[in-house]
């Protein structure tokens, strides 16, 4: 240990001692054995603020959407906001799960099955958003091309249409990648379940996997495939949902360096989030051996590279309004920097900025305690940075006259506040039910990183 | 080790995962079938009135131009309703005192109209002018169907948005002359595109089909 946190970038990707048979042991043995008390705790939580994203949600329905703070002019209070953080968020899952694996990345083995499932929950999140928002949210269906009565098809020239399509590309990638990298492992559970139920639940899941040469050989071809298919979709679904913003001629929003500039947002929130959720549950679960120092460590530093293309947009953002020579563009930023919500602005400074600059420092990132409350700070200063763009712009445009503020309602905060109950109730039957890591890579890295016997 | 799954589970999860397609696929050929069947536009499906009229009747049998009892056809947005003093002109004299007439005649002493129900019901978000189309040489059979055919009336169309826009995007397919707007019998020629195109250049027909044309 001390050797770790002396040099976290030596730190092995899987601890010394490990055999095919105990690494399948510990990961299988976190599901097939009894729940432990906290567990509990943490669901019923979680289960509870799902409940009120329910009745918020309901309420919302009912009453209208008049229950929100949005009104003219800032018609886009937190909805998207949150719909825009939540979907980043899960670019990083993508990100370790894709990319990571094309370009043959041993650090991503025992984090990415745990990342894919937080993409998808973050994405089930984000969708809702796009939805509520809609004045007359149960004509949502009206955004599919179908054959309908009325003649006319969705307008594809709205990024709105745009989004719908990333997102459901997104979503379904997503959950295929997932679940074919979990195919071999339910095949293991199945086999090492004692009762029978248990056994029907994850056989019928498996799906008549037998681990023989002709399977390995397809799930690897398949795998690789659809690794190659998701990788365009972390660049391009927050491309496109930038689109939301940039095809539209609000000073603030109306910027060429929107889809990078969101792209590397999404990815530095993303990190955050796998971080802040991986370093309570390797200390709870006793993951350590597997989700190393070195893990921690090669995160944190993919966070402070997304955070300086974040810094570097930011800086191109004041740059180009002052160089534009546009009144408005000008008056935009002073206005986010000194207006009536210049305290969100530095706040989305001081944490998309600033504290990042901490990790440049090795003994920080070899530090479990401040990575996690950084990752936390980079969480809500990305939060941040969506209600910034949002709502400044939105508040003051052109004309003065029709200038106005945004509150959000408790109903907003409720709304909020519930998404995470819904997603930390998904994670939570997640590592209940399912390996949160992947036992399958795992024996693959026993093997490929000489850690245990020879064989 | 022993299997969990009979040997037959293999092909239920083929047929599963085969069937499921369908059923989705199908699932979504039921529902467009459904919007577009009479259950739910109600064409061809009587509606019932307080007086037993007879369309086939007054306009097949006895020849009554459609302006007769609706009037404002031509002038107004609304083609117009009768009177009941409209139907005495005939009624005072014929058939007076048939029980199928009493609505009709109580209407007429005790000054109460009568309540028709409606059967061309557009939704309030759409605005609607009878007389720009009549006018501009779209024939009451277009949309109204051989009302001379019908001993009780029905909707003959669906007026669902696609219908409107068949003939809103291509006029000349359905526009005969002026005269013959109010013809029972119009059938149109096998040159009903030539035709049409030079009605419609004629008649100065453009096609609108900007949403607040209707949507105002």
């Amino acid at each position: 240990m001390a050797q770790e946190i002396n040099n976290p970038t030596r730190a092995p990707v899987l601890a010394p001692g490990y055999t095919y048979r105990s690494v399948t042991d510990k990961i299988s043995s976190i599901v097939l054995r009894g729940t432990p008390r906290g567990w509990y705790v943490g669901f019923a939580i979680s289960f509870l603020l799902a409940m009120l994203l329910l009745f918020a949600m309901t309420y919302l329905l009912i009453a209208g959407i008049g229950v929100w703070g949005v009104n003219i002019p800032v018609g886009w209070g937190f909805a998207i906001t949150n719909f825009v953080w939540w979907i980043g968020i899960g670019h990083a899952g993508t990100l370790i799960s894709a990319i990571l694996l094309l370009l043959r990345q041993p650090w991503r083995t025992s984090i990415n099955r745990f990342a894919e499932a937080m993409t998808l929950f973050a994405v089930a999140n984000a969708a809702l958003f796009p939805i509520l928002h809609l004045g007359r949210p149960y004509f949502a269906y009206w955004l599919f091309p179908y054959p309908d009565v009325m003649g006319v098809w969705p307008q594809f020239r709205s990024p709105l249409i745009w989004d719908l399509f990333a997102i459901t590309t997104y979503g379904l990638v997503s959950l295929l990648f997932w679940y074919m990298g979990l195919v071999p492992d339910l095949a293991t559970l199945r086999d090492r379940a004692t009762k029978t139920p248990v056994k029907m639940f994850y056989g019928l899941l498996a799906m008549g996997w037998r681990g023989s040469v002709y399977h390995w050989r397809r799930y690897h071809k398949s795998y690789f495939l659809i690794a190659a298919l998701a990788t365009p979709l972390v660049v391009s679904v927050h491309s496109i949902v930038s689109f939301d913003f940039a095809v539209s001629i609000v000073p603030g929003w109306h910027t060429t360096i929107f889809p990078p500039y969101f792209v590397a947002g999404a990815i530095f929130s993303g990190f955050a989030m796998v971080l802040t959720l991986t370093i309570p549950l390797r200390a709870v679960y006793h993951l350590e051996d597997f989700v190393t120092m070195r893990h921690l460590n090669v995160m944190a530093k993919v966070m402070l590279a997304s955070g300086l293309i974040v810094a570097y947009g930011y800086m191109m953002e004041f740059f180009t309004s002052w160089y534009s020579g546009n009144t408005f563009e000008q008056f935009m930023t002073l206005n986010r920097a000194f207006g009536p919500y210049a305290v969100l602005f530095w706040l989305m400074m001081l944490c998309n900025v600033v504290i990042p600059q901490a990790l440049w420092l090795r003994r920080v990132r070899a530090n479990v305690i401040l990575l996690f409350v950084i990752s936390i700070l980079i969480n809500v200063g990305m939060w941040v940075e969506r209600l910034v763009i949002v709502v400044t712009s939105l508040s003051r445009d052109f004309l003065p006259s029709s200038w106005g503020m945004y509150a959000p309602t408790l109903w907003d905060w409720a709304v909020f506040i519930g998404t995470f109950g819904l997603f930390f109730a998904l994670l939570f039957l997640f590592i209940r039910l399912l390996p949160m890591i992947s036992m399958a890579e795992m024996r693959e890295l026993v093997q490929e990183t000489g850690a245990g016997e020879a064989h | 080790m022993a299997q969990i799954f009979h040997r037959s589970t293999n092909t239920l999860s083929r047929l599963s995962i085969f069937g499921a397609v369908f059923i989705i696929g199908g699932l979504f050929t039921v529902g467009a079938i459904l919007v577009r069947s009479p259950y739910v536009t109600n064409v061809g499906v009587p509606v019932p009135q307080p007086v037993l009229f007879s369309h086939k009747h007054h306009v097949g049998d006895d020849g009554i131009d459609c302006r007769y009892c609706h009037a404002s056809v031509e002038v107004s947005a609304f083609a117009g309703m009768p009177a009941t003093e409209t139907c005495m002109h005939c009624h005072s004299q014929l058939f007076n005192d048939s029980p199928m007439l009493q609505p009709v005649t109580t209407s007429a002493a005790t000054g109460l109209p009568i309540a028709w129900n409606r059967v061309y019901q557009l939704p309030d978000f759409v605005y609607f002018d009878h007389s720009i189309h009549v006018n501009k040489g779209v024939g009451c059979t277009t949309c109204h169907g051989q009302v001379d055919e019908m001993p009780l009336i029905q909707k003959a169309t669906s007026l669902q948005m696609t219908w409107c826009l068949e003939c809103h995007r291509d006029p000349a397919r359905f526009v005969r002359p002026r005269d013959e707007v109010f013809s029972m019998t119009w059938q149109p020629p096998p040159d009903q595109a030539a035709l049409g195109a030079k009605l419609v250049s004629e008649y100065h027909i453009t096609s609108k089909t900007n949403c607040w044309t209707c949507h105002r």
